[in-house]
């Protein structure tokens, strides 16, 4: 009687031993060594990936193949930032050209974002003057904005005024037609849900429609602050006393390939270093959002 | 009365300049305290008698009163659960159910103890914090419930309120109302689409035609209260009842 019992005992302990603790264990351990795994072969093939496309500019530019007058390469690259770093510029210290950059950048950014949020809501919110200037305002969106550029180098002179208004209506159009849109889709039942529970037109706005249009306009600042650099750089570009746009803008003037290529390089560099920084930002407003996959 | 609907006419103008016509001479009263239930067939302008109620809707021909007077404004005495979630994303659980106190202007503080008060009625106490995105679509509705009943409304509105959510917990949700309503004994108009929901919950039960929908008849539903949901619908009166109001309502159903 007892062997019987025992003898069950082992054969369901068999049948269910892919299921025990200690399989379980050995299982995640071993899913957890192949997600390491596929983490480091995608890392090791990025480095890869970029060894070899340097690596290729860097030979075919010795060997021949490529006109480093023209295309530059990646040395020659590198000892240009040094040199920049080092000596300076032509203009002056390296960190001098950036911070005016990225201060035409910020000013035009935040003054382009919050007339385009305040604008936005104001007309997402009012039907009759949205009917009227949604026409204008698309108009003006079809333009090539870059083109007012020599406008304000004409009418703000060559100082920081010029590339700030230019940065500002780079940003403005981007940041108003998504606040505009995000207000408009605002649910209509949390809007008179807000109204019953007994909130005052200016409370549905603050409570209901400025947290609703939030992710539409977090997601336009993404795009413009690109764009707000670009309106500064080629600002610069089209008439300046400093700047990265003049640094390249002078460096094109004397064919030095690689000195385009190096104030890319910190152009690139101060703009990761913002988008980093809005990332933060958006998570940080947005930990109410479902996880998106 | 609590509230009156005196031979209402809607007729609604859409953007592009076409007119339908929603309501017809539509009448209706409820009492104080009245449990009312309006069944119809789909699209046939139930919600709208709801939106005369709260003056979101304003009739084109005869009269709404609430507690005596005709409705200009949204009152502060109407409460309105909606049939998707019109819970806020953006704000915590408990920020939720203490909108209406805010919005009142009643102090923060004062008004987060009240809505905590509230979760634990509803059997959240431990999700304030939650955000709405982390609650099955059961809790949520218990946020809405909870959102409408801090504001003590005299009169609750509910639109299909429980037509989203699978039958177990549909059936928990309107024992649910049925608790909280005879705690604070407030009318309720409940649009419905379910005919046994109607007959379960209601002290009334108002038919309406196909659109433009107008009132067909008016059950009296006599089953003893307290009700308990999964109980009342096996008894032979209910069983009777809803035979009736489904005869009615198949006319309509074919017409439209």
């Amino acid at each position: 009687m007892t062997s019987t019992t025992s003898n069950i005992e082992t054969t369901v302990a068999s049948r269910h031993a892919p299921l025990s603790a200690e399989a379980l264990a050995r299982e995640e351990a071993a899913a957890r060594k192949r997600i390491r795994g596929r983490q480091t072969l995608v890392i090791s093939l990025r480095i890869l990936f970029l060894v070899v496309v340097l690596g290729g500019w860097e030979i075919g530019a010795r060997r021949g193949w490529i006109d480093p007058f023209f295309y530059s390469q990646p040395s020659a690259i590198v000892d240009q930032l040094v040199v920049w770093f080092r000596d300076g510029t032509s203009q002056g210290p390296l960190w001098e050209q950036v911070w005016i950059t990225l201060e035409e950048t910020l000013l035009g950014f935040v003054i382009g974002a919050v007339g385009g949020v305040v604008c936005g809501i104001i007309l997402g919110r009012n039907k009759l003057l949205a009917d009227v200037f949604s026409i204008y305002i698309k108009v003006a969106n079809s333009i090539p904005r870059v083109v007012l550029g020599s406008i304000f180098v004409i009418a703000l002179g060559l100082g920081m005024a010029s590339k700030v208004a230019l940065a500002v209506v780079m940003v403005f159009f981007v940041v108003f037609g998504n606040a505009f849109q995000g207000v408009r889709e605002a649910d209509r039942y949390m809007i008179a849900n807000a109204k019953i529970l007994g909130a005052s037109p200016r409370q549905v706005t603050t409570a209901v429609v400025i947290p609703s249009a939030m992710s539409w306009i977090l997601a336009s600042l993404h795009v413009s602050f690109g764009f707000a650099l670009v309106g500064a750089v080629v600002g610069e570009f089209l008439g300046a006393k400093q700047g990265i746009g003049l640094l390249i803008s002078a460096a094109q003037g004397s064919f030095n390939a690689s000195g385009v290529f190096a104030a890319m390089i910190v152009l690139a560099v101060v703009a990761l270093a913002v988008d980093f920084i809005l990332t933060t930002m958006e998570t940080r407003l947005l930990k109410w959002r479902p996880q998106q996959f | 009365m609590a509230i009156e609907l005196d031979n209402v006419s809607i007729r609604f103008i859409s953007p592009d300049g076409k007119a339908t016509v929603a309501l017809r001479d539509f009448s209706m009263q409820v009492r104080h305290g009245e449990f009312v239930a309006v069944v119809g067939p789909t699209g046939c302008g139930k919600s709208t008698t709801l939106g005369l109620i709260t003056g979101l809707i304003k009739p084109t021909l005869g009269e709404v009163r609430v507690m005596g007077n005709e409705v200009k404004d949204t009152d502060p005495r109407i409460g309105f659960v909606f049939q998707n979630d019109a819970v806020f994303p953006w704000r915590s659980v408990i920020e939720n159910v203490a909108a209406g106190p805010l919005f009142r202007g009643m102090a923060r503080k004062e008004a987060l103890d009240l809505a905590q008060t509230w979760l634990g009625r509803v059997g959240l106490d431990k999700f304030g914090n939650h955000y709405p995105h982390q609650l099955s679509g059961g809790m949520r509705k218990r946020v809405a419930l909870a959102q409408t009943f801090i504001n003590k409304p005299e009169i609750l509105l509910m639109d299909e309120p429980f037509s989203a959510l699978d039958m177990q917990t549909r059936v928990l949700m309107q024992d649910e109302l049925l608790n909280l309503w005879s705690e604070q004994s407030g009318s309720v108009v409940f649009v419905t689409h379910d005919l046994e929901e109607a007959i379960a919950l209601a002290d009334r039960v108002f038919v309406l035609t196909a659109r433009p929908a107008t009132l067909k008849r008016i059950y009296d539903i006599d089953l003893p209260r307290p009700r308990k949901m999964e109980e009342v619908r096996y008894q032979p009166q209910f069983i009777e009842l809803s035979r009736q109001i489904w005869s009615d309502l198949r006319e309509e159903v074919h017409i439209g």
